[in-house]
C-alpha cells in the first residue's frame, strides 16, 4: 500500500486551492495513508486549513524562519528529508509554478525521477500526462522500488471536499541543511478582489482583438457582472494589455471552469492548451474562421465590443 | 562572466505533431525539428551579455544524436563561442541529463549556467530544477528578467501570483520564460561562420555519468477531442443557452 506525502501550496498565508486538487489525485491511489506537509514560519491557519481535506490523515508542520517565503532551494531539503523519515512510497505536489519550480529538486535530491502533469492514475506506478502541449497523452509507468515523485494537473481534479473531521496536526523536526545562497526579495501581483483565476467557476478573457488595456474594461466590467474571474490570451499580456498572471494557456495558466468565455481570442493551439478541460466554452470573435470556434460549444461571430454589452443586458434581464 | 547554455532539438514550434498509428510514440522522420524555442531565449540572453562585455565566454552545450548537431550549431551561429555535444543514442530523460550537466559544469566552472525552462516536446520542467539540485547550487526558474550584480543575479520570475523577484549567488542555474526577450533572426554569414567553431564531442561514459532509472512509455494515444459545438446568432440566444444549462 502507497503512502503519499503532499506538498501544501500556499501563498500569502492562504493555502491554494491546488492542494485540495492534489489531494484528489492521491486518493486516487487508494493509499494507506495521505499527509500534507506545510512549510511556513507560521504554519497555525495553513495547517488548520489542510486538515479540513477530505482524505487527509495527517498534517506535518515544520515551522522555521527561513520558510517565511516558498522557495524551491529552501523547502526541497526539508521535503526530502520528511519524505525519507516517513518512509513515504510517493510524494505529490501540484503543477503550479510552486511545485513546478519545487518538485523536480525535491526528486533529484531523493535521487529519483519525476512525473510531470499527472492527469490521470491508471496504479501505484502507473499515469497519464501531456506532451506537445497537450497534442499528445502518454501513459508512463515508474519504477515501483524508489519514491514517486510527481506533479498534478490541477486542471484534470476537483479538489476535494472540506469539512467531515479534522486531521490531526503533528509538528515535526527535519534535519534538512538549508541553503543561505537564494534570498526572496518581493513579490508584484496582479491580485485584485476579482475570484482567482485558476479555481473560478467562471473565467472570461481577453484577446489581441481587444485592442488595449483601456479596452479590456469591457471585459471587466462583463466579468464581474456574471462573477467570473477575468483571463488573457498571451498576445493580450504581450501587448501590455494585462498583467502576465492573467495569462491562460501553455506558458501561462492550465484552467478548468465550468464556464469560459473569450472574446476576441484566435484560439492559437498554445491558448487551446490551457482551456481544454473546461465545461463549456463560448467564443466571440469577427473573424468566422478563427479557429476558436473548433472548440467553442457556442459561437457567435461578431464585434466583441457590440456584443459585450447586449450580453450584460441580456444577463440583467 | 563564463556562461553555458543548454539547447534542445525538439520538432518546430509550429509543426501540428502526428502521431504513429499503433500508439508507439510522435513521428519524427521528415518532420522540421529546431532549436527549443526557451532555450532560444537562453541562447539570446547569453548573446546579450557577450555584446555587454558582460559574459568573455559563452559555452552551447546539447545532449541528443548525430542530428542534435544541427541545433549546437544554431546557438553558435547565434555568437556562443564553442560547442560541446554530448552525443547519445538512447533516451536521455531529465535526471541523467542532469547528472551529465553536472558533470560537464564541474568541468567547465561557468558562472551562469543557462536553459530554456521546459522543452516543448516532452514538457517535464525538470532538467534545470535538477541540474541545481545536483550542484547544490541556487536556481531561478521561469526568469523574465535577470540583473546581474556582484557575485549575485536578481531574477524576476513569472509565477502564478505575478512577478516574484529573488536574489541567488552565482555560480545559479537560470531557467528562461518568454518574455525575457525575443531571439535575433539568425544571418546567413554567422550560419557560415558557425561551421568552423570547434565543437568538442563526448559520450555520458567519458563523462562518468550514471544512468538514472527511466520512465518508461506504455502507450502514446491522442488527447480526448473537443466537438465544435454551434453557433448561435445574437447575445441574447447565447445568454438563452447558457441559462439553460444553468450556466449564467
Amino acid at each position: 500500500m502507497s503512502k503519499v506525502l503532499i506538498v501544501a501550496d500556499h501563498f500569502q498565508g492562504k493555502l491554494q486551492g491546488s492542494t485540495g486538487r492534489t489531494v484528489a489525485c492521491a486518493k486516487e491511489l487508494n493509499p494507506e495513508s495521505i499527509d500534507v506537509l506545510v512549510l511556513s514560519n507560521d504554519s497555525g491557519d495553513l495547517a488548520a486549513a489542510a486538515a479540513k481535506l477530505d482524505g487527509v490523515s495527517k498534517v506535518l508542520t515544520a515551522d522555521r524562519a527561513e520558510n517565511e517565503h516558498p522557495m524551491a532551494a529552501i523547502f526541497a531539503p526539508q521535503i526530502a528529508a520528511a519524505a525519507e523519515a516517513g518512509s513515504y512510497s510517493h510524494v505529490l505536489g501540484p503543477n503550479t509554478t510552486f511545485g513546478k519550480d519545487l518538485m523536480p529538486r525535491v526528486a533529484a535530491k531523493l535521487g529519483v525521477l519525476m512525473i510531470t502533469d499527472i492527469m490521470a492514475v491508471h496504479g501505484d506506478y502507473e499515469f497519464d500526462r501531456p506532451i506537445y502541449a497537450g497534442n499528445a497523452v502518454i501513459t508512463v509507468e515508474a519504477p515501483s522500488d524508489q519514491i514517486l515523485v510527481g506533479s498534478v494537473r490541477c486542471a484534470s481534479y476537483s479538489a476535494v471536499e472540506e469539512g467531515g473531521d479534522d486531521a490531526a496536526v503533528e509538528a515535526i523536526e527535519l534535519s534538512a541543511e538549508i541553503p543561505t545562497h537564494t534570498r526572496f526579495v518581493g513579490v508584484q501581483s496582479g491580485s485584485s478582489d476579482r475570484p482567482d483565476l485558476q479555481s473560478a467557476p467562471k473565467v472570461v478573457s481577453g484577446g489581441r482583438g481587444v485592442g488595449s488595456e483601456e479596452n479590456f474594461k469591457v471585459i471587466y466590467s462583463f466579468a464581474d457582472k456574471i462573477g467570473a474571474a477575468v483571463g488573457a490570451s498571451r498576445a493580450a499580456v504581450d501587448s501590455g494589455f494585462v498583467p502576465n498572471d492573467m495569462q491562460v494557456g501553455q506558458t501561462g495558466k492550465i484552467i478548468a471552469p465550468e464556464l469560459y468565455m473569450c472574446f476576441g481570442i484566435s484560439g492559437a493551439i498554445q491558448h487551446l492548451a490551457g482551456i481544454k478541460d473546461a465545461g463549456t466554452i463560448v467564443a466571440v470573435n469577427k473573424d468566422e474562421e478563427a479557429p476558436i470556434f473548433e472548440v467553442a460549444d457556442y459561437g457567435l461571430v461578431g464585434d466583441l465590443f457590440k456584443v459585450l454589452p447586449e450580453l450584460e443586458e441580456a444577463v440583467s434581464k | 562572466m563564463k556562461v553555458l547554455v543548454g539547447v534542445k532539438r525538439a520538432i518546430d514550434y509550429n509543426v501540428r505533431i502526428q502521431l504513429k498509428s499503433d500508439g508507439s510514440g510522435v513521428v519524427h522522420d521528415g518532420v522540421k525539428h529546431s532549436m527549443n524555442p526557451f532555450d532560444e531565449i537562453a541562447v539570446e540572453q547569453a548573446m546579450q551579455w557577450q555584446e555587454a562585455g558582460t559574459a568573455d565566454e559563452i559555452v552551447a552545450v546539447t545532449i541528443g544524436g548525430v542530428a542534435a548537431l544541427e541545433q549546437l550549431r544554431s546557438a553558435l551561429a547565434f555568437g556562443c563561442d564553442r560547442g560541446i555535444h554530448i552525443k547519445v543514442d538512447e533516451d536521455v530523460q531529465p535526471l541523467t541529463a542532469a547528472r551529465a550537466f553536472k558533470e560537464l559544469v564541474e568541468k567547465e566552472k561557468p558562472d551562469v549556467f543557462l536553459m530554456g525552462k521546459q522543452a516543448i516536446d516532452d514538457d517535464n520542467n525538470q532538467t534545470g530544477q535538477m541540474t541545481s539540485a545536483l550542484l547544490e547550487w541556487p536556481q531561478a526558474t521561469f526568469a523574465s528578467k535577470i540583473e546581474l550584480g556582484d557575485g549575485t543575479a536578481k531574477v524576476t520570475r513569472e509565477v502564478d501570483s505575478g512577478l516574484e523577484t529573488i536574489e541567488v549567488d552565482l555560480p545559479a542555474v537560470i531557467t528562461v520564460d518568454l518574455r525575457l526577450n525575443e531571439p535575433r533572426y539568425l544571418k546567413l554569414p554567422n550560419i557560415m561562420k558557425a561551421k568552423k567553431k570547434p565543437v568538442d564531442e563526448m559520450s555520458l561514459d567519458d563523462l562518468g555519468v550514471e544512468r538514472a532509472k527511466n520512465l518508461t512509455t506504455k502507450q502514446t494515444s491522442p488527447p480526448p477531442e473537443r466537438e465544435a459545438g454551434i453557433k448561435v446568432e445574437s447575445a441574447e440566444e447565447l445568454v438563452a443557452k447558457l441559462k439553460d444549462k444553468g450556466l449564467l
